[in-house]
């Protein structure tokens, strides 16, 4: 059956790739240029510290402390250093902020550049050809499969990520939202909301 | 290169789609790609743009065909072996059969927590910036046929300095070995209607990153 075959050509492929992947670990490992344990830690590193929380942790101050706000916008890798607490980031960090008047969306279309120190490894939709081929030409399209609808009137910016400047959107603080910690904004900030493909939860 | 991973405005690849709670890795081997791509550039076997050319140099229809970390894991196999670090035999067999070669430096895992951010891209300058924010300036009608951070569908297109991010490694030339060439880099703006014609979306404003060497005064 046809649905079989295609499983099994699928099973096999991917086979391939993970035998190719462990002979090249192997490889490495034993030329001593890479060490397993420090592999391990690098896996364990994106998969448990480093993901949107810390974003979100950024977001969330922006939107308390008036001041942090105004020095994340003007620098955003030294105003990010100084919480030390939250997330390390290296440099070339840029803050955009949305307002009423601009909505601002974030892509790499030559690969798939991303700010991995605020937002973990990138989804596969981020990387993917639709993304990458549509964000910078019908971003109102790409934000309807995300069932977002912004007034026609909002202008949009895209920034496309073709240095190594990485971006990170600062979205409006919901409405209904004083006096919130900064912990509990931080629930509202989605991954996709820093990206500009989504919006915060409304509380 | 005008390869295929050169998508922006390119139509026909249909919607977004976005997996609910996606995992960071669906498959085990996809961490080991991604861990041996940062410890084998942290030890400076090869640096980023030579893994975006080597990316760029998988033939197209492989290139769609390809998962993301697929995609890596050919263009380390490639960097590997073009730059001497294991032969074609050794990776068939999976195992070294001579010695390595001498790295700059090999990351410990009690490294990790402290070496994994980023490093910096800001080099000094060769000579003063060229433009300021608010120049406009039109991008450069170029074809390289190597690496470029230029994407086609912002060649031979005028628009406005907004930032200048200092002075940085410059990828076109990393990419070939001929060192950081430094560059001033630029963010540079165009209305949607530049680009994509009087069609396009009125409120649309699209902004690249911009290499010195890409751009003309106006």
């Amino acid at each position: 059956m046809s649905h079989d075959h295609d499983h099994d050509h699928d099973h096999s492929e991917l086979s391939d790739t993970q035998l190719r992947v462990r002979a090249l670990e192997t490889v490495l490992t034993e030329k001593g240029y890479v060490d397993p344990a420090a592999l391990d830690a690098i896996v364990e590193a994106y998969e448990t510290r480093i993901g949107p929380r810390n974003g979100a942790a950024v977001v969330a101050k922006a939107w308390c402390d008036p001041a942090f706000r105004q020095a994340l916008l003007a620098d955003g890798s030294k105003a990010v250093a100084t919480l030390g607490h939250i997330s390390r980031t290296g440099d070339h960090l840029v803050v955009v902020e949305n307002t009423p008047k601009t909505h601002n969306m974030v892509v790499c279309t030559l690969c798939s550049c991303y700010p991995w120190e605020m937002l973990g490894l990138p989804p596969v939709w981020y990387k993917s050809a639709p993304y990458r081929s549509r964000a910078v030409k019908d971003p109102r399209g790409v934000l309807k499969d995300f069932g977002v609808t912004l007034p026609a009137d909002t202008e949009i910016r895209v920034w496309d990520s073709t240095a190594e400047t990485r971006f990170l959107v600062l979205p409006m603080r919901p409405a209904g939202t004083d006096g919130w910690s900064e912990e509990r904004l931080a629930e509202l900030v989605t991954r996709d909301s820093m990206v500009g493909t989504g919006l915060p939860k409304q509380p | 290169m005008d390869g295929i991973h050169d998508m922006g405005g390119m139509d026909g690849f249909g919607k977004v789609e976005a997996e609910p709670n996606e995992p960071p890795f669906h498959e085990a081997w996809e961490g080991r790609v991604m861990a041996l791509q940062r410890a084998m550039t942290y030890a400076g076997a090869w640096r980023i743009d030579h893994a975006r050319y080597a990316q760029e140099r998988i033939p197209p229809l492989t290139y769609l065909a390809a998962s993301y970390y697929q995609k890596w894991a050919l263009a380390m196999l490639t960097n590997v072996q073009e730059r001497g670090l294991a032969s074609t035999e050794e990776l068939a067999a999976g195992h070294a059969l001579t010695p390595g070669a001498t790295l700059k430096r090999k990351f410990a895992a009690a490294a990790v927590p402290s070496d994994l951010t980023r490093g910096s891209f800001f080099r000094p300058p060769q000579g003063p910036a060229r433009f300021k924010p608010g120049d406009r300036v039109r991008t450069k009608n170029i074809h390289p046929t190597a690496h470029t951070r230029l994407p086609r569908y912002a060649r031979d297109k005028i628009g406005v300095v907004e930032r200048c991010h200092g002075c940085h490694a410059y990828p076109d030339a990393v990419a070939l070995d001929r060192g950081d060439d430094p560059q001033w880099l630029y963010t540079v703006v165009f209305e949607g209607r530049e680009l994509w014609g009087p069609d396009s979306d009125p409120m649309l404003k699209v902004s690249i990153e911009a290499f010195e060497p890409y751009l003309e005064p106006l």
